[in-house]
């Protein structure tokens, strides 16, 4: 494979984006449909390099490919590389990547169809996979910092898409401002390590830490500085807020966010410098621990929500905390698998909420009911994506969960109990969703003022067109599919790069299940979906009569723990804006200000004092002259 | 015996000097100052003269000096007495205490 391969696949997208937004839109503007097909071809391409990276990444020995390294610039001793690292995480990255935001933009060129801002929007896309693919593919930390603070960007730019309305704009800087707090750890962390070892090189930070040279208290405090970065973008439990309100955005935008870009940087970003993970005991446990908190967090709130999209959001927190609970307590192989399986089916759900949405015109489940008559092929991939996201055999979710869940088991007995109610509270709340969106009766679609996609829903629900189905099926074949490259443990030894890295309870397709755990979350899954059939398709029992029964849970759950509230009202309005901020302004105008003024009005009064001495008398000029003449006429005789 | 050197002139210049500086700040009236101002340019010449004739006999490059200086008072006399003759026309006083328009 030539070196410029892993170049290519990065350089094509940023090159469409350049494309799209120097070329197209000043002067093909009135040709839209042709920022799609730019976008999708470099995407494409991309894509199939990366499947060749990737290929060649599998018979390489050890699973390590290239390293290809450039001097890009010399700052007195400081000396910066840019380089492309190319290992078994990359690869499987860079493929996922690539792979569902093809599937993405195929998909939103029926949706975004006719919308004024459909350049911008592939030109934001094109950035937005580049960036990740850049961040991916980055052999130092410096520039995966760069590319890091590129995907952020990209998403505000994305999330904030229709930016006229407010609560877009609003969403947008939300989340640039709450990963922003996380990244302050990532910076930090950075800036520690380089003070320490002089390097910002991935491979060479690996030697160090393997030699011991970098250990103890700093590596725990580098650590948790990357996890902070990582919890920003990953949304976990305390910086999670901005991901439910994230939905503002295009939905395929979301679908790209929850499933390959934004999100999953976090996770690789703690993947990639596992080894420094690996020998801090504290920072995997605080990894661990905010995963799995975050996991059962997230789903707790994703129980009571009505809007399809935010079920999913939370849906994705609680699996990113997943992710993480799988990097803390198993290891790269069992956290990247998770990602893996979860960016297919999680592409696949968003994809056929946002076919619901073209559907119906709303993301209010309450509206919706009834849809599988209307929109099959939305139904059956909605449906396999349900079920993989809930962990049933032998769909893909359930391989990667089960990974997780056994780690967590022979890790720590609490986590893996958490993790268990997560794995009930997951099925319940995606067969909610699917029992309400797809089946019962048709309750009337958008009302007119919830229209946000103003289309053709006047005759009723109606499928979408078929660019936007393509996508959903090959998403749905891999949604069952994915998990089975684990089978064998196949994936582990990729990751482990040659040697098996996992839980290994894997024996095979049938055998796993007499592995007493999974057949327990298996039966736990199962579980869910019933109470959800009983509740919101049968309706055995009551929804509203088990809401009011629990009134301060479920409005706990429903305000989102009032941590918005926190926040906002109190964080921000009360410590910061009327606290720090007051006292910061005083500081400015009493201090700042008044150093200032204060030199000028001592300036004033020394002149307004000194000012006297000019009497307009001459003779007591020259008495001055005379007696200074004097002076200097006695001091040269003493002294000299 | 008494002799005349270098010494003697510049103590006398010396004098000269000190009588016209004692005028200087004593005096009210404008016109006793210029004299005065005078007196001490000319005690500045006999010193200039003086070091020229004892010190560098060949070259006469304090004599020049000298004349320059005796050229620059006579402009300067003309121009001062012009500005006195003005105060004096809006004054009407030549005392140098009423001369004080130029304070704070």
């Amino acid at each position: 494979m030539p070196t410029q391969v892993p170049w290519l696949i990065f350089l094509l997208p940023f090159i469409a984006f350049l494309f799209i937004s120097l070329v197209l839109r000043p002067f093909l503007n009135k040709r839209p449909r042709l920022g799609g097909y730019v976008t999708i071809g470099a995407v494409g391409i991309s894509c199939a390099l990366s499947l060749w990276v990737l290929g060649a990444v599998i018979s390489a020995p050890g699973h390590i490919l290239l390293i290809d390294d450039i001097e890009w610039a010399v700052i007195g001793n400081l000396n910066i590389h840019i380089g492309v690292l190319v290992d078994a995480l990359t690869a499987v990255m860079v493929v996922v990547v690539t792979f569902v935001s093809l599937m993405v933009q195929v998909y939103s060129q029926g949706y975004m169809k006719g919308d004024p801002g459909y350049l911008r929007y592939y030109a934001f896309m094109s950035l937005f996979t580049a960036c990740m693919l850049g961040l991916v593919l980055a052999n130092n930390i410096l520039f995966m910092f760069i590319f890091w603070e590129g995907v952020g960007l990209g998403s505000y730019l994305l999330i904030g898409f229709w930016f006229h309305k407010a609560s877009a704009a609003n969403a947008a800087k939300k989340a640039f401002i709450v990963t922003r707090l996380g990244d302050f750890g990532f910076l930090a962390a950075i800036l520690i390590l380089y003070a320490q070892t002089g390097t910002f090189d991935t491979e060479t930070l690996y030697k160090l830490v393997a030699a011991g040279t970098l250990a103890g208290t700093t590596l725990t405090w580098v650590a948790i500085g990357i996890f902070s970065g990582a919890a920003g973008k990953s949304a976990q439990f305390p910086l999670h807020v901005w991901l439910p309100d994230a939905m503002e955005g295009p939905t395929p935008v979301s679908a790209l966010i929850h499933a390959a870009t934004m999100v999953a940087a976090g996770v690789f970003l703690v993947a990639r410098f596992y080894p420094l993970f690996e020998h801090s005991s504290e920072a995997l446990a605080t990894v661990a621990i905010i995963g799995a908190f975050t996991a059962i967090f997230a789903a707790s709130m994703g129980l009571v929500m009505h809007d399809i999209k935010r079920v999913l959001a939370y849906s994705t927190i609680s699996q990113l905390g997943y992710m993480m609970l799988g990097l803390g307590v198993g290891g790269v192989a069992i956290g990247i698998f998770h990602l893996f399986t979860h960016a297919f089916f999680k592409a696949l759900l968003f994809l056929g909420s946002g076919s619901v949405n073209h559907g119906t015109g709303t993301f209010d489940m309450r509206l919706m009911g009834g849809l599988r008559k209307a929109m099959p092929w939305t139904y059956i991939t909605f449906l396999i994506g349900s079920l993989s996201l809930a962990g049933i055999w032998p769909l893909a979710g359930f391989w990667s969960k089960d990974e997780i869940l056994v780690a967590a088991f022979g890790n720590n007995p609490v986590l893996f109990g958490l993790a268990m109610v997560t794995v009930f509270m997951t099925a319940f709340y995606m067969f909610r969703a699917v029992f309400l969106t797809f089946h019962g009766e048709y309750r009337g679609g958008a009302q007119p003022e919830h229209a946000g996609h103003s289309d053709s829903h006047s005759q009723g629900p109606h499928e979408s067109p078929g660019v936007m189905l393509i996508p959903l099926v090959i998403l749905a074949v891999l949604a069952v599919c994915a998990g089975w490259i684990n089978v064998t443990g196949f994936f582990s030894q990729l990751m482990g790069h040659g040697e098996a890295e996992g839980a290994g309870f894997l024996t095979g397709f049938f055998g796993v299940l007499a592995h007493p755990l999974p057949l327990i979350s298996l039966i736990v899954a199962i579980l869910g979906i019933f109470l959800a059939y009983a509740m919101y398709c049968a309706r055995w029992v009551s929804a509203e009569k088990i809401g009011s029964a629990f009134k301060p849970v479920y409005i706990m759950l429903s305000r989102k723990y009032w941590l918005d509230e926190l926040y906002e009202n109190v964080i921000v309005k009360t410590i910061l804006y009327n606290g720090i901020f007051k006292v910061m302004a005083m500081f400015d105008s009493s201090v700042i200000d008044g150093t200032v003024n204060g030199a000028a009005r001592g300036t004033a009064a020394a002149g307004a004092a000194l000012r006297k001495l000019q009497t307009g008398q001459t003779q007591l000029y020259a008495i001055s002259i005379a007696i200074g003449a004097v002076a200097i006429a006695v001091c040269v005789y003493l002294f000299s | 015996m008494f002799s005349v050197g270098l010494d003697q002139y510049l103590i006398l210049s010396a004098l000269l000097f000190c009588i016209g500086l004692f005028g200087v700040l004593t005096q009210r009236n404008v016109i006793k100052i210029i004299m005065c101002l005078e007196i001490m340019l000319n005690a500045v010449n006999i010193s200039l003269i003086a070091f020229s004739r004892y010190v560098t006999p060949v070259t006469l490059t304090g004599q020049i000096f000298a004349i320059f200086v005796m050229v620059v008072a006579a402009a300067e006399v003309a121009v001062g007495i012009a500005i006195i003759f003005a105060i004096y026309r809006e004054r009407e006083s030549v005392d140098i205490e009423n001369f004080d328009i130029l304070k704070w």
